[in-house]
């Protein structure tokens, strides 16, 4: 019991990781800070895309959809950090988090903005066209707000889904609270450190999580 | 932020020879297809015991004992809130040194199993939670038992409430079997790297790429006519 | 444009779904300040013909004229600039549920007519006066019966001071207690001098309010006049079979 105490929860080594965890939680809530909204904004366009009347524009925005949605981030992730360099384009391990990230979310994102999208009736589109509202008006003051409401525990779960996925920046060595801990580990050969940082995200995401569900029960009543 | 080199071949060349370079296709063909065969294994177990447990779970669930629905709450919230890489990086750098040695595929099974049974289990409820009261109870008042009652008439109405977003919460984390590479599984991922790195050249990356679509596009296709069937359905 | 021309004329409205042809050529008048009733059997066409009217069905053949104008022809943003003179009631209201009900009255007013906040306010108030609901300005539409939601959605159309009012089956979604409330608008709203194209059901209000009737079958008008002479005398088999159907 001793031992695992001591490699897992020991207190000491992890007061002296902290001020690594600390920064590297910085550097999480930067890449949160750039990739959630681009995700948020780039899934809507995105959506929007999938959604229009017009197939060359509807039919490739569907594939890119699906094709974002089959591969797996991390997968994304490499190809862009270290397959692109083979073609002359070198990112920082930033750049390539980000970039990587808004191919994956968008795709995820604009699924849950079209479920919305298509749970508001017919009706409402032509209450508010025939009361002489474009349809970019009638878009933004009538359809996304209720559509928005509709998806809001999805969107939800979903920014937590991001969260929870900055996690593999660590492994292009971006310095955010995983790549911490896990440095931390490797210093000290114990592995205290990775358990902060599994319970620094429990603490941020579990109200979130909970939050989730209370959003669900709400929508569902 | 990008910086180009000289181009020694024509743009599209050199596209080709570095994307899709046919000497490079030709030599790690059978690694590659051998990394997808453990993607496709560990993915599998993964779906299966996943489901499996969340399932159990939730149906414990609906017995309402207090102690039991803590605990699944708790297991519930927690895998849905940690990020897999962090669970699988301490079950496999610290539990060897407390004397209990898994394998690398053995720790990305438990630990994606596990959080797939965290959602399933929430999908599952809510299914349970969605039915109508009076279906329980007709199934009682026409003397069924707790047991046959949530069988055949709750489980199989609950299910089908689950699927399309079950489906998809499978195919996001059965893609996850790409973090094995961070610990030595020589799953898709893995086998690209290592090629790449002997090969100096990306285009195992892009084999990587092209098997997990061949993988997963099925299955992502297969989750959106679900989810349109089913939308059908409610309107 | 002359004062004897109609306020809205539909010449040989034509609608097809694929090889289903829904409208076979329908002619229509309508006067300033007359109120029209349509009636006719279940898919006889009456909402397409409607919906023709200010183009949310996009008409196969055929034209229709606002106050002389063919809206039929013309950009989406001449389209939009049309509707506003085109109130549209439905059966099953359409009231935003995310706006309180002052604030679906607004809405178009302000994004499409452009008016100043405290103007578009003013005018829905007191279409909201007008059609006894200004106490529930600060409602929300799920609060609201489906009576007084209808009545919502009269005064979301009048706020923007249409020319024409289309009403589709606007009572056949409410409790039979709630029908009395909308119609009595209708009739104000006729006093008043609005002209009007009303499909329904109710019988009883086509004789004391409309100034004729018009019967529908199969996509096209088969018969029209007053209503004395459509419910007392028609003259076509296909009117008398529909009457003593309906009438039971
Ligand atoms: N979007 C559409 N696509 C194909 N067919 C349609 C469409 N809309 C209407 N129809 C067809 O057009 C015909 C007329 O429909 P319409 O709604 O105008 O009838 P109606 O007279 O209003 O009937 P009701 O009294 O039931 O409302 C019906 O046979 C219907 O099936
Ligand atoms: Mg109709």
């Amino acid at each position: 019991m001793q031992t695992v105490l001591d490699q897992f929860l020991n207190f000491e080594i992890m007061a002296k990781a902290l001020p690594l965890l600390m920064a590297g939680l910085l550097v999480s809530a930067e890449l949160c800070a750039a990739v959630i909204p681009l995700g948020l904004v780039g899934g809507l366009l995105l959506a929007l895309a999938t959604l229009s009347k017009r197939r060359a524009i509807a039919w490739p925005s569907l594939v890119f959809v699906e094709i974002f949605r089959a591969l797996p981030p991390l997968v994304l992730l490499i190809f862009v950090y270290s397959g692109l360099p083979f073609a002359g384009v070198r990112l920082t391990p930033f750049a390539a988090v980000v970039i990587a990230f808004m191919l994956n979310n968008s795709a995820y994102f604009a699924e849950v903005y079209r479920a919305g999208i298509q749970s508001i009736g017919r009706g409402q589109w032509e209450a508010a066209r025939s009361t002489g509202l474009s349809q970019v008006q009638t878009l933004a003051w009538v359809v996304l707000p209720q559509a928005v409401r509709n998806v809001l525990p999805d969107l939800l779960s979903n920014t937590i889904e991001v969260v929870k996925l900055t996690s593999i920046a660590s492994v292009v060595s971006l310095g955010e609270l995983l790549y911490a801990a896990g440095m931390a580990r490797s210093l000290t050969y114990n592995a205290s450190p990775l358990v902060l940082a599994a319970t620094i995200y429990l603490v941020l995401l579990w109200p979130l999580v909970r939050l989730v569900g209370r959003f669900q029960r709400r929508l569902a009543a | 932020m990008a910086t180009p080199v000289a181009a020694p071949l024509s743009g599209l060349d050199r596209f080709l020879d570095t994307f899709f370079n046919p000497t490079v296709i030709v030599r790690y063909l059978p690694d590659l297809a051998s990394g997808t065969l453990v993607t496709i294994g560990i993915g599998a177990a993964t779906i299966v015991a996943g489901i499996a447990l969340g399932l159990f779970l939730a149906c414990l669930r609906v017995r309402r004992i207090r102690l039991f629905d803590l605990l699944i709450v708790a297991w519930a919230d927690v895998g849905r809130a940690l990020p897999p890489l962090v669970v699988i990086l301490i079950f496999y750098f610290g539990l060897p040194s407390v004397g209990i040695r898994l394998s690398g595929p053995m720790v990305l099974f438990l630990v994606l199993s596990g959080t797939l049974s965290a959602f399933a289990e929430e999908i599952f409820w809510a299914g349970f939670t969605a039915i109508d009261k009076g279906q329980w109870e007709a199934g009682r008042a026409t003397g069924l038992g707790f047991t046959t009652t949530l069988l055949h008439i709750a489980l199989p109405q609950a299910v089908r409430l689950a699927l399309p977003p079950l489906v998809n919460r499978a195919l996001a984390i059965t893609k996850m079997t790409a973090l094995g590479s961070v610990i030595g599984v020589s799953e898709i991922l893995s086998a690209a790297t290592t090629a790449q790195s002997f090969s100096a050249s990306a285009t195992p990356l892009t084999m990587a790429a092209i098997a997990y679509l061949i993988v997963f596009l099925p299955f992502v296709v297969l989750a959106r006519l679900l989810e349109r069937r089913f939308a059908w359905k409610k309107a | 444009m002359s004062p004897n021309r109609p306020m809205l004329e539909i010449v040989a409205l034509e609608k097809r779904y694929g090889d289903n042809v829904v409208l076979r050529g329908v002619d229509l008048r309508v006067a300033r300040g007359e109120l029209v009733f349509v009636i006719g059997p279940s898919g006889s066409g009456k909402s397409t013909m409607l919906r023709c009217c200010n183009r949310l069905e996009e008409p196969t053949a055929g034209d229709v004229l606002l106050a002389g104008r063919n809206i039929c022809t013309g950009s989406s943003r001449d389209l939009d600039r049309l509707r506003l003179e085109i109130g549209m009631v439905f059966q099953n209201f359409n009231l935003y549920p995310h706006m309180t009900v002052v604030g679906n009255v607004m809405l178009a007013q302000r994004k499409a007519l452009k008016r100043p906040a405290a103007e578009a306010k003013a005018k829905s108030m007191e279409m909201l006066q007008l059609v006894g609901l200004a106490h529930k300005a600060e409602a929300w539409p799920a609060e609201l019966s489906g009576g007084q939601q209808q009545r919502v959605a009269i005064a979301r159309a009048l706020a923007l001071d249409p020319k024409v009012m289309l009403f589709d089956e606007p009572t056949s979604a409410l409790d039979p207690e709630l029908v009395g409330s909308v119609l009595k608008v209708m009739k104000d709203l006729k006093d008043a001098g609005m002209t009007m194209l009303v499909v329904s059901h109710e019988m009883g209000f086509a004789r004391e309010a409309a100034d004729r009737v018009v019967f529908m079958d199969g996509g096209v008008v088969v018969e029209e006049g007053s209503p004395d002479e459509i419910f007392g005398a028609p003259k076509a088999e296909r009117t008398r079979a529909f009457l003593s159907r309906v009438s039971g």
